[in-house]
């Protein structure tokens, strides 16, 4: 497998002084005041705002996945449960600790990272089949391990904790939506420039040496057994920000919401967006939420257009796409715009 | 004292189930190194093809079998289809392929026959018996079909051609070449009969848990755990193993109310099966990876 | 018409060549032996006429070409290969071994006849059939193995350093044993072997490989007594 991440930029982006290397920055600052421009003069709706953050949300969550999966070859079925741990890290603070949301986000992100680094401890003995094994299990257990009898003072148990968005601060004339939209945005550009930063350095190189020949990359004196264990963590980091972030735009977190499917759809977004690419984990993330929101509908049309004795679901769509794609695109949607450009230029 | 008599009687019924399904994880990781993620969505599909039949009015004792032959066909084909060109794919686009497959039967089943629990009538005599008082009917019923199924497979391997040629292709596909056998049908027939293994499964436990997509998301899971403890290289193990972890898990939670209702203090119950089958997979995973009657592999450097 | 006939073969492993375009024929009745050093390609010969790896190049057996045909249907064609290593089927026991190497075979009567004939040949499997073969010694799995290609009813039986980690004393009884085999059964054979002494006073032609090709090859008893073309291409 090779990594996809974005090239570094040209020479232009080195002298200094330019003010092209600041161009992702610019553009970055840009859109959503284009957005939120938009939403004000009612071209952007309320409702659209929140599908643009949950896309944003699953990207963040899928990246976690990707940085675990694709780059450090550790295969997990199973990052629903950091999802969860992050959602009720967040819910948990908020209703029972009084704490304002933001600070809840380094909370959930100690908690999953901790969370993540406890299970890549006996996931270091697992590998490829059987390390898929153990978080598939660890996946279809979450549910019952959130209602467990002795957390239930905390968790509330089977009815869930229900939390209230805040009011944008400083009196900002934004709606909530348009508010969470930006704070989800700020911080995915933080968790994504991080993860960048993380993999163009040597640890990023050890990571992906250990990925693909973990014997080679011990003998060369990588500590594997550390690198493998706090990239667990980190991914659950990743992923568990993801929840707190979904858990505060739903105001809603409950066991049920975190089931097996969770860990499917993440491990979907990641196939289709690109294994092993930063820009995979975004179009990943918008892949999840636009199927989930509109593949019912679409379904609903196919299926009385073509009168089929049974009712396309959205699952279908994801099963199917995962095997297609493990054949014709294995490196999802992001590797095959790379390999189409490649053979364009050419090279 | 009844009580524990009862929980080890029902243990054995689920751990008959456990069985199936470990059996059919083995046999299929047996001779191709794969995790067959998807085996209890398709052992769920079996079940709801199981159901049609009884809505078309076909006794059930003809239906299963028919069910059983139509998963054996099923099988096969994904074996053919899906998963022949996969032999020599990393780990990672194999695990998707079987959680591709694990999404569309589940998908399948639930747009056929939409999500709507659906009872599903035991096909065993609810008469009482001798005994009746420690175990239920249909949970006799499911200890004995499982029985004769697994019977009936042990004798297949052990004393039929087809059934050796199977396992000498699992165990060293070269040599099997070499002695003439086809070993790439080999694999398909072996999934076909890991898929009809999982269909009896499938449809004994339904009329247990009620017919529903989810049915058998954690069931699965207990195959797993059973698979693993008994050795995930040994169909003899996994068998073993399946009906240890039913009994287990059932004796757990009754210490545990034992345990309540002495000291009042709760540690497990009946909620907590699926994280003591968790608990299970892990231990087994990184404490005895080749279980109780497994063989351990040494990685080739 | 030459019972094996091999024409510029040519096999690789990922990036390496092995074979360079190999030629040769065997005729039926005898015992061809393919000598050389270790990594001349003698194995990858072997493998190739068997369809194991991928190869270019024409086989022919009784004049059919079977090159680029899968193993399982080559090997029922009448080629019984004694791998490299034996090949045991170490968890099933002796019996369970001989009797998936019949599975191919249509008729019973003429697979017991083969079974007795192998009992005849080595009466220790025998006594062991009940044993699970891994337990055997070496040369007991070079018996069970040689008997296995010998269920098959084969014409052709291609060995693969059937001598390799035995002792000097069982090789000569199993190499006494091949000598039977061939003249009782007539099964001929190819036989590969790095202990180019014995081969050339077992077999009747020999061939020479050197780096994937064919470097000399003539009468064995004629190489044989040639010193200096053992000196410079068998080393001793």
């Amino acid at each position: 497998m090779t990594s996809t991440v974005l090239a570094s930029g040209t020479a232009a982006d080195r002298s200094p002084g330019s003010l092209w290397r600041y161009r992702w920055w610019f553009l970055l600052t840009l859109l959503p005041l284009l957005l939120i421009a938009g939403g004000k003069a009612g071209l952007v709706s309320n409702f659209q705002f929140l599908q643009l953050s949950l896309m944003i949300v699953y990207s963040i969550a899928v990246l976690g996945l990707i940085l675990l999966t694709g780059f450090n070859g550790q295969i997990s079925l199973g990052h629903g449960a950091f999802f969860a741990v992050g959602a009720y890290t967040a819910a948990v603070l908020i209703d029972q600790a009084g704490w304002p949301f933001w600070a809840t986000l380094p909370a959930a992100a100690l908690a999953c990272f901790i969370a993540g680094y406890l299970f890549g401890l006996p996931a270091l003995r697992l590998e490829g089949h059987y390390l898929a094994l153990a978080t598939f299990a660890l996946a279809v257990a979450v549910p019952q391990i959130l209602k467990y009898r002795h957390i239930e003072p905390v968790t509330k148990g089977v009815m869930g904790i229900n939390i209230f968005k805040s009011d944008p601060p400083f009196g900002l004339p934004l709606s909530t939506d348009q508010w969470m939209f930006l704070v989800v945005f700020a911080v995915a550009v933080l968790m994504f420039w991080l993860a960048r930063n993380l993999l163009d350095s040597r640890t990023g190189r050890a990571l992906i040496a250990i990925r693909d020949h973990p014997m080679a990359a011990s003998t060369m004196g990588v500590n594997v057994a550390r690198y493998k264990t706090v990239m667990f963590g980190i991914s659950a980091l990743y992923t568990g920000i993801a929840g707190a972030l979904h858990g505060i735009i739903f105001e809603f977190v409950s066991p049920d919401s975190f089931r097996f499917e969770l860990s499917i759809a993440i491990l979907v977004g990641a196939v289709v967006g690109g294994i092993a690419s930063l820009p995979g984990a975004v179009i990943g993330g918008v892949f999840v939420q636009v199927i989930e929101k509109y593949a019912d509908a679409l379904t609903k049309k196919i299926s009385a257009a073509v009168h089929l004795p049974l009712e396309l679901e959205p699952w279908l769509i994801y099963g199917v796409a995962l095997i297609v794609l493990m054949y014709a695109m294995p490196m999802g949607i992001a590797g095959g715009v790379v390999a189409l450009w490649r053979r364009l230029k050419g090279s | 004292m009844e009580q524990l008599i009862q929980q080890v009687g029902s243990g054995l019924a689920n751990g008959a189930i456990y069985a199936s399904l470990a059996l059919a994880l083995v046999m299929i990781f047996v001779s191709t190194n794969h995790i067959n993620f998807a085996q209890g969505e398709m052992a769920m599909f079996s079940a709801y093809l199981a159901w049609q039949f009884l809505q078309w009015g076909v006794n059930f004792w003809i239906a299963l079998p028919l069910v059983m032959v139509l998963s054996f066909a099923i099988g096969v084909a994904i074996e053919r289809t899906v998963l022949r060109p996969l032999h020599s794919a990393p780990v990672l686009s194999v695990v998707v392929v079987f959680i591709g497959l694990l999404t569309i039967f589940h998908a399948l089943a639930g747009g056929i026959w939409t999500h709507t629990i659906k009872a599903f009538p035991s096909p065993f005599p609810q008469v009482a018996f001798p005994g009746s008082g420690y175990i239920g009917p249909h949970q006799l019923g499911m200890i004995a079909v499982t029985v004769v199924v697994l019977l009936a497979l042990f004798a297949f391997f052990r004393f039929t051609p087809l059934g050796l040629a199977m396992r000498a292709a699992a165990e060293n596909p070269a040599s099997a070449r070499l002695a003439g056998i086809s070993v790439d049908w080999m694999l398909a027939l072996g999934w076909g009969l890991a898929a009809a293994v999982g269909a009896v499964a499938g449809a004994m436990v339904a009329p247990a848990v009620y017919l529903e997509p989810n049915m058998m998301a954690s069931i699965l899971l207990y195959g797993f755990a059973g698979a693993l403890v008994g050795g995930i290289s040994s169909p003899g193990g996994a068998v073993a193993g399946g009906f240890i972890v039913g009994v287990l898990e059932n004796l757990i939670a009754y210490l545990g109310n034992v345990v309540e209702r002495a000291t009042g203090v709760y540690i497990v119950g009946n909620g907590e099966k699926l994280t003591v089958a968790l608990i299970i997979v892990i231990a087994v995973l990184t404490l005895k990876p080749s279980g109780l009657f497994g063989r351990v592999t040494v990685q080739r450097v | 018409m030459p019972l094996l006939e091999v024409e510029g073969l040519k096999a690789h492993y990922g990036e390496t060549q092995a074979l360079h375009g190999v030629s040769f024929a065997l005729e039926a009745g005898g015992i061809t032996t393919l000598l050389g050093a270790n990594g001349a390609g003698k194995t990858t010969t072997l493998r190739a006429i068997c369809g194991m790896v991928p190869t270019t190049g024409a086989v022919r057996l009784d004049g059919k070409p079977i090159a680029g045909r899968p193993t399982e249907e080559i090997v029922r064609l009448g080629v019984g290969h004694v791998p490299e290593g034996r090949g045991t089927f170490t968890t099933l026991t002796v019996e369970e071994n001989l009797r998936v190497a019949a599975y191919t075979r249509r008729e019973r009567a003429a697979a017991q006849r083969d079974l007795d004939m192998v009992f005849e040949y080595f009466p220790i499997l025998k006594a062991r059939l009940d044993q699970q073969a891994g337990t055997l010694s070496g040369g007991e799995q070079q018996m069970l193995a040689i008997s296995r290609a010998l269920m098959l009813g084969p014409r052709l039986m291609l060995l693969d350093e059937p001598s390799f980690g035995l002792a000097p004393l069982i090789v000569q009884e199993i190499f006494r044993i091949m000598r039977r085999i061939n003249a009782e059964a007539k099964v001929s054979m190819l036989l590969v072997e790095q202990n180019a002494a014995l081969a050339l006073d077992l077999a009747d032609h020999a061939y020479v490989l050197e780096t994937g090709r064919i470097v000399m090859s003539g009468k064995a008893a004629e190489i044989k007594s040639d010193a200096g073309v053992r000196k410079s291409y068998l080393g001793y």
